[in-house]
């Protein structure tokens, strides 16, 4: 993507409290966002709302890129009233990994974790009830995955459950 | 029970209780599990989902422009502001702007939507507390506005009214005149629903101090819409962050301190009117020219990744779509204010009574087709 780089005050100050833990400030369109580790996530989010007054988790999502290493990329939407200004903090990390919980932050991250977790199986560390929300609990399969066709269906479930031989 | 544990004193035990997923106050198929003690609730859950077709998942499936019908069966009380949403969305992405005569029969259509769906919510959340008068008269009205949309396209709730890029059909002959008509007459009776229900003892007693979520706790949900402006926080994107020509219009966003049911009420009132300023004021100024931006026929957007969001009548309305530079999108998520709002029920209705449980769904506004997407 033909990018900008980000350049503000607020980047600089991003840059000066997490050094090497920013790994990217850019801005597209004119809306910017900055990419941490993994580990460094929370921090900067942590940061975000109680120092620079982002204080309106806008949304929470995810991105599946299955032929990369890192093939998740989580995305937080932030928003402060008093600033009026809209920005994305990304990070990247493997299946295997545990991202720290932003519903210590938020309450609004507490479903949009379960969201995350039940459409592409992202598991958060410190989550008060991590399971599945839109789809039933004892379906297998998390949808959102790129794996996933649009027609693939847990036929388990749903020849138990609806008694029909197949969903599609 | 053993004999032993009986006393001459009523035992009383928590109860947990199964509300939905067909009851008629939940608005659709919301289940809810209450924990309860007495009348009192202890705990609720919400169960969603029931009503999920992988909008998103959709998304990923079809191109840009097929995509574009689907977005009005998510929230399909208010179809044209997602319709609204998703054009802006993709419109930013490959940096089209809708022309003016468009822009401003955009906004026209989403305030008419709006004051539909407010009248809708209105007319059912006071069917829930027993008042049944102001359901025929919302419906009434509402239909006002649906004819005015099956006048322009054809149909009354998933209009798909509008194309990335601007507008799908031009105006008919009589757009004018029928607006004109519905704003003048829905002023006087807006009158008259405060007069059924602003002062009436009992709609207050059902609503004030009933779900009540401060500021802080709005923030902390990040709850938009009515909710956060009857907890003191005057935001509005249409002001805020203004989009489609609104920082051409005059009209105030209402705000209210109680946090409570009832002041959403009267904030919702209030949007209806103000509403009515802004088609007012619009039916004056629609400017002649295309209805259409030049945009390829086969779109296929540069990779990049957009968040765009617009004031829908239920709160803040996202999308943010990821493209790849293919002719589907890569990512296509939407931010629903419904699902969003609807987290904040789980710590609203703790310490009330079941019967109040009915008028804070109620005053949330969710539409589920929007919450399960």
């Amino acid at each position: 993507m033909a990018t900008e780089a980000w350049e503000d005050g607020l980047s600089g100050l991003l840059q000066s409290t997490f050094n090497t833990s920013i790994l990217k400030r850019e801005s597209f369109h004119g809306q910017p966002f900055a990419e941490t580790t993994p580990d460094s996530f929370h921090a900067v989010v942590a940061y975000l709302r109680h120092q620079q007054g982002f204080d309106y988790l806008t949304d929470l999502t995810a991105v599946d890129h299955p032929n990369e290493e890192s093939r998740f990329e989580l995305i937080a939407i932030l928003y402060s009233f008093e600033h009026n200004r809209r920005i994305r903090i990304k990070t990247r990390f493997a299946e295997a990994h545990h991202q720290q919980t932003l519903s210590t932050l938020f309450q609004a991250a507490n479903w949009l974790e379960r969201e995350i977790f039940d459409m592409f199986g992202i598991q958060f560390a410190g989550h008060p009830n991590l399971k599945r929300i839109l789809m039933p609990d004892d379906w297998q399969g998390h949808p959102l995955r790129k794996e996933r066709s649009l027609t693939d269906m847990d036929q388990a479930w749903v020849q138990q459950h609806l008694g029909i031989e197949s969903g599609q | 029970m053993t004999n032993q544990q009986t006393t001459n004193h009523l035992e009383t035990s928590e109860m947990v209780l199964n509300m939905g997923p067909q009851h008629p106050s939940t608005h659709g198929v919301l289940r809810l599990v209450l924990k309860l003690d007495g009348e009192r609730v202890k705990a609720v859950e919400c169960v969603i989902g029931y009503l999920h077709r992988g909008v998103e998942k959709i998304g990923e499936n079809r191109t840009y422009t097929q995509f574009a019908p689907y977005v009005d069966r998510m929230d399909y009380i208010a179809a044209v502001s997602n319709g609204l949403g998703y054009c802006l969305a993709v419109e930013k992405l490959i940096n089209v702007e809708a022309p003016p005569r468009a822009q401003i029969v955009r906004l026209l259509f989403a305030e008419l939507n709006r004051i539909a769906s407010h009248l809708l919510w209105l007319g059912t959340s006071a069917l829930d507390l027993g008042a049944m008068t102001a359901l025929f008269y919302c419906m009434r009205e509402r239909e006002e506005v649906l004819k005015i949309f099956e006048n322009y396209c054809g149909a009354r709730l998933t209009t798909h009214a509008f194309r990335i890029g601007g507008l799908q059909y031009e105006l008919h002959d009589t757009f004018e005149a029928e607006t004109r008509a519905f704003s003048e007459m829905f002023k006087r009776r807006l009158d008259e629903y405060e007069q059924l229900l602003t002062k009436n003892p009992i709609w207050i007693e059902r609503l004030r101090g009933v779900g009540i979520l401060n500021a802080e706790e709005c923030k902390s949900y990040a709850v938009s819409g009515p909710m956060i402006r009857a907890a003191g926080i005057q935001w509005d994107l249409r002001k805020a962050q203004p989009y489609s020509g609104y920082d051409q219009f005059d009209f105030d966003i209402p705000v209210l301190y109680g946090a409570d049911s009832y002041d959403r009420y009267l904030i919702r009132i209030e949007e209806m009117r103000q509403s009515l300023r802004i088609i007012d004021q619009a039916l004056e100024k629609i400017p002649p020219g295309a209805i259409m931006a030049k945009v390829s026929k086969v779109l296929k957007p540069p990779p990049g990744e957009v968040y765009v969001s617009i004031e829908a009548p239920k709160g803040e309305l996202g999308y943010y779509i990821v493209s790849d530079g293919s002719l589907h999108p890569y990512r296509l998520r939407v931010r629903p204010p419904s699902f969003v709002n609807l987290a904040s029920l789980e710590k609203m209705a703790v310490g009330a009574l079941v019967a109040d449980v009915v008028a804070i769904i109620g005053t949330i506004d969710i539409v589920l087709g929007e919450v399960d997407r």
